[in-house]
């Protein structure tokens, strides 16, 4: 695949080796954006996570996002086969993928396009190109080089050729394999970063092969990191506060299934489904060593449906899903509300509706999380807003769904899922596990469904306890489990577990606002948007703005306190990445506009006039974004008053 | 689980005598003469005979007349959603294998809208009794075709007859890797019911039974050409699948001897529609139960989980960096 970046100008030769740049002194940093893109399976995602590690380990902020060609074999130099990873490197703690790159390692000109074509490159951005294309024996692939390379130059990128193959060549035999090392090292010296720390971590990356793949790949990384002390003019230094207390690293993927194990569940049910299924993946490697189980379900119903099996006869147990599974198991989710199972579904949204963007980010689920199954089906809706979020909400999930016998739906997404964030090693506490499953004898008569007056709230009785025997029922029933033929009956089941979500409602606290107290604008978000808002929220602030936000990590049921803090703005607005109709349409208007789905939510129960921006290009919203169109905003209002 | 330790002990302390009342919960609201009333009737005299904890036993259904069994045994039950009966016992029955777990299942419930989980219950082989209440009709939502109703029967919505041919669900279930117990059985010869619902119950694996039975509602003479002519039942005797009494012999001479451990037999006879095949077809004791292949055989403590915890952390922490010398935390 040759395709090119439009271009008028002829080719001009390849530089020779740069002038050698010695006593540079590194330019300090607050943040930048790095890329490193390649074709699949040219290790630019391992050159990458590295990179994250490393920064980390020197303690620099870090965000990490995979970036996945769609395919699983992409041909080599096409745009849409890239593959690699994009760090967001810091100074302070970063909360978010950030804004364009700032400076891109591209093992050819082909996936590089399709970055520069998505918007994602800052224009002028540094661009550290592999320059063996330029002499390849097939014309047309080095005619798409020139070309797309003088295309770059013309439109002001600061593009820097660089023959990576040929001094990887020096060291080892085939240096496609292994360049990523070298990219590596070039990417120390760039950022100044600890060449020993580099080291331990190829040792830690691939101390599981031989000792022989980790001595070439050292040689590589300190060949590129020499390489680029002697050639490139530029050196950066982004100053790091060195970390104090151990720290991870994982993607929200990781976390959740990490919480899973540390939340004392026992079985996970699932079907493969993107962008969850690595959540899977890591917990079949590491479920069964504490005597977990991952099932692998023939469909997305049966994997509820167990999960509901084994959460009725056991633990609480969980099933993880995306959005198409996650409609699928609508029935078998009522089921479990129906019947009071303690019951976890994970639903790491993707871009929809029916198949729409699998790999892709986007909150299109919170409404049929918080709707979804037919009839009156109330469960809880929560959403982790980071990536240690991701650990931790698992463990509260699974708390609440044992205490208060509901389903609890925990609304992850691809951004999440793909992202990688440092954050405090978790410290155990045993009051994380699952307590062990009752099989006392309850007293002959007591009924399963004893509802508290109050609270809606009954004890379950599980398989194994004498004379706790019932039968359940997805039927209307009765205390006693009994179908009920009574209109009464009904009545009343459906207004105690309708309870339950109140009862657990008094338990939360507001959430905190960030920034002021009270003033003009309040912006609210929910999930993985977090880290974007209240980046922006602090950079308006600082131009003197008095912008604040407030995150929601329970969506149903919402806390008390939240209209009592929308009161203290003058305008209140949702950031969403879920549509809303635009107003600017010509035939979009108040009596017909879909609004966002927090602000659909929020409008409904507080009867708060809020507005709401959503952007749904299955990218992250970067706070750039958001910036830009709070600052339209604000001036528009400034204007009318 | 916190039981296996104790379970020897406490099940001698359990092993106690129950009569039949003790499985009998509310009075059946079946039809006067449905099948299912046999199949109930044979059921709870099983759970007598084998003395089974009504505690430690469950019955899952999915929707459908026959899905209304559980609520009719005293014992845990779980009337589910229509079709996955079968996941849900599998989630209960692996993690609980000390349960004894049976499913109560119909012709639309089973071969129609659950049938993806049918072929896969079948290669997961888990420890189960499962009861195929096929009466060729769907009867709850008052008299649809079913995939096991005969091509040409006339119902609600195939007035002019069912246009294709009967779903065999004895000749699906012998297809399918895996397949450990599969035997059939008439609500007419209540005796071989029971015969054969204890052989399934002993069955170590999951045990399909398929029983053939009257809906007096809908399909009133369905029936009645195999209840009036006893040769067009026939009868498979082996001295390791069910043998046949003096009496019934008498009455049922259509017979045959059949070692239930030839598949091929199996499935040849499982073809046969007419006359009905009655009897164990096919029993493997020796497929593996994916609840035993599956499960880690150690105790779940909290020190156990706390242990695997630290371990996977260390694969993924960033230590502090330390002065020279130091000893950092292995990973």
């Amino acid at each position: 695949m040759n395709e090119t970046l439009a271009s008028n100008r002829g080719s001009k030769a390849a530089p020779a080796a740069r002038p050698a740049a010695k006593k540079k002194t590194a330019v300090t940093l607050t943040e930048h954006v790095v890329e490193i893109v390649s074709d699949s399976g040219e290790g630019a995602q391992r050159c990458g996570q590295s990179l994250g590690s490393i920064a980390a380990r020197m303690g620099n902020g870090v965000w990490t996002v995979e970036i996945i060609p769609a395919e699983i074999q992409p041909p080599a130099r096409s745009i849409e086969g890239a593959s690699g990873n994009r760090i967001r490197l810091g100074a302070k703690r970063v909360s978010n993928g950030g804004n364009e790159t700032d400076l891109v390692v591209a093992f050819n000109e082909q996936v590089l396009i399709g970055r520069v074509r998505a918007g994602e490159l800052k224009p002028g951005c540094t661009i550290l190109l592999e320059s063996a294309w330029r002499e390849h024996s097939d014309p047309k692939i080095a005619a798409s080089y020139t070309e797309t390379h003088d295309r770059l130059v013309t439109d002001g990128y600061k593009v820097i050729e660089i023959p990576m193959e040929q001094e990887c060549r020096k060291h080892v035999s085939d240096p496609r394999r292994g360049k990523n090392m070298f990219a590596l090292g070039m990417l120390c010296s760039i950022y100044s970063l600890d060449l020993q720390l580099a080291r331990e971590q190829i040792v830690f990356a691939f101390g599981k092969k031989n000792e022989s793949v980790v001595k070439s790949n050292i040689t590589l990384l300190e060949a590129g990191y020499e390489w680029a002390e002697a050639n490139l003019e530029f050196k950066y230094r982004i100053p790091a506060a060195p970390v104090k207390e151990p720290q991870i690293v994982v993607n929200g993927n990781t976390a959740l299934a990490l919480g899973v194990l540390a939340s004392g569940m026992e079985v996970c049910a699932m079907y493969p489904i993107t962008p969850a299924t690595s959540a899977s993946h890591y917990l079949s490697e590491a479920f069964e060593s504490v005597g977990g189980i991952v099932h692998q379900a023939e469909d997305e119903i049966a994997a509820c449906a167990f999960a509901i099996g084994a959460s009725y006869a056991g633990k609480c147990a969980v099933t993880i899903t995306s959005g198409p599974g996650y409609s699928l198991k609508q029935e078998a989710i009522g089921l479990a509300v129906m019947c009071e199972i303690p019951l976890v579904v994970v639903n790491v949204q993707r871009g929809g509706p029916s198949t729409g963007q699998p790999t892709k980010a986007e909150q299109g689920d919170l409404l049929t999380a918080c709707f979804g199954s037919h009839g009156d089906a109330p469960k809880v809706v929560m959403a982790p807003a980071t990536i240690e979020d991701c650990f931790y909400s698992i463990i509260t999930a699974r708390k609440i769904a044992e205490t208060f016998n509901v389903v609890v739906v925990v609304l992850s997404d691809a951004n999440l899922a793909t992202s990688q964030q440092p954050f405090s090693r978790p410290q155990f506490a045993d009051t994380w596990l699952a307590p062990p499953v009752d099989q006392s004898a309850v007293d002959e008569g007591t009924k399963p469904y004893d509802w508290d007056p109050v609270t809606g709230l009954a004890r379950r009785l599980v398989p194994g306890q004498p004379h706790g025997m019932h039968t359940l029922t997805g039927l209307a029933h009765d205390r006693a489990s009994r179908v009920a033929y009574n209109p009464e009956i009904n009545e009343e089941a459906i207004r105690h577990r309708s309870l339950k979500i109140a009862a657990l409602q008094k338990t939360l606290k507001a959430p905190p606002v960030f920034g002021g107290d009270s003033g003009d604008l309040l912006l609210i978000g929910w999930g993985s948007t977090k880290g974007a808002i209240e980046e922006t929220v602090e950079r308006l602030r600082e131009e003197g703005h008095k912008v604040s936000s407030m995150h929601l990590t329970f969506l149903q049921p919402m806390p008390a306190g939240i209209k009592e803090i929308m009161q203290r703005f003058r305008r209140v607005m949702t950031i969403e990445s879920n549509w809303c109709d635009r107003l600017e349409d010509a035939i979009i208007d108040e009596t017909n506009r879909r609004y966002s789905a927090l602000a659909l939510m929020l409008r409904a129960r507080y009867l708060v006039d809020i507005d709401c921006w959503s952007e749904v290009k299955g990218q992250p919203i970067k706070p750039g974004t958001i910036y830009r169109v709070i600052r339209e905003k604000l001036e528009k209002e400034r204007r009318k008053t | 689980m916190t039981m296996r330790a104790t379970e020897c002990v406490m099940r001698m302390i359990h092993e106690e005598e129950h009569d039949l009342e003790s499985y009998q919960s509310s009075i059946p609201r079946w039809c006067n003469g449905c099948g299912d009333n046999a199949i109930l009737a044979a059921v709870q005299r099983l759970c007598r005979d084998e003395k089974l904890q009504p505690e430690k036993t469950v019955f899952v259904s999915g929707i459908g007349c026959s899905s209304r069994f559980p609520h009719y045994m005293k014992t845990y039950g779980f009337h589910s959603i229509h079709g996955r009966a079968l996941p849900i016992a599998e989630g209960i029955k692996f993690t609980r294998p000390d349960l004894q777990v049976f499913v109560a299942t119909g012709d639309g419930d089973c071969c129609s809208i659950g049938a993806a989980h049918w072929i896969h219950a079948i290669r997961y082989n888990m420890n189960m009794t499962v009861v195929l209440h096929d009466n060729h009709i769907y009867g709850l939502t008052k008299m649809q075709a079913s995939p096991t109703s005969p091509a040409g029967l006339k119902s609600k919505t195939t007035p002019r007859g069912a246009y294709l041919e009967a779903l065999n669900p004895l000749t699906v279930t012998l297809g399918v890797q895996n397949v450990s117990f599969v035997a059939q059985a008439v609500d007419w010869i209540p005796e071989v019911v029971y015969d054969i619902l204890a052989a399934a119950f002993h069955h170590k694996g999951f045990s399909f039974v398929r029983i053939i039975q009257r809906c007096p509602e809908f399909l009133p003479q369905h029936l009645d050409p195999w209840l009036h002519d006893p040769n067009r039942n026939l009868l498979l005797t082996h001295e390791n699948g069910i043998t046949i009494s003096p009496g019934l012999g008498r009455a049922y001479k259509n017979q045959r001897v059949h070692d239930p451990s030839d598949l091929d037999r199996a499935r040849e006879i499982a073809s046969s529609e007419d006359p009905i095949p009655v009897g164990i077809l096919y029993r493997n004791p020796n497929i593996p139960c994916y609840e035993e292949t599956r499960h880690s055989s150690e105790l779940r403590t909290p020190g156990r989980i706390r242990e695997g915890l630290e371990a996977e952390l260390d694969k993924f922490t960033v230590w502090p960096q330390e002065k020279p010398g130091e000893t950092r935390r292995a990973s």
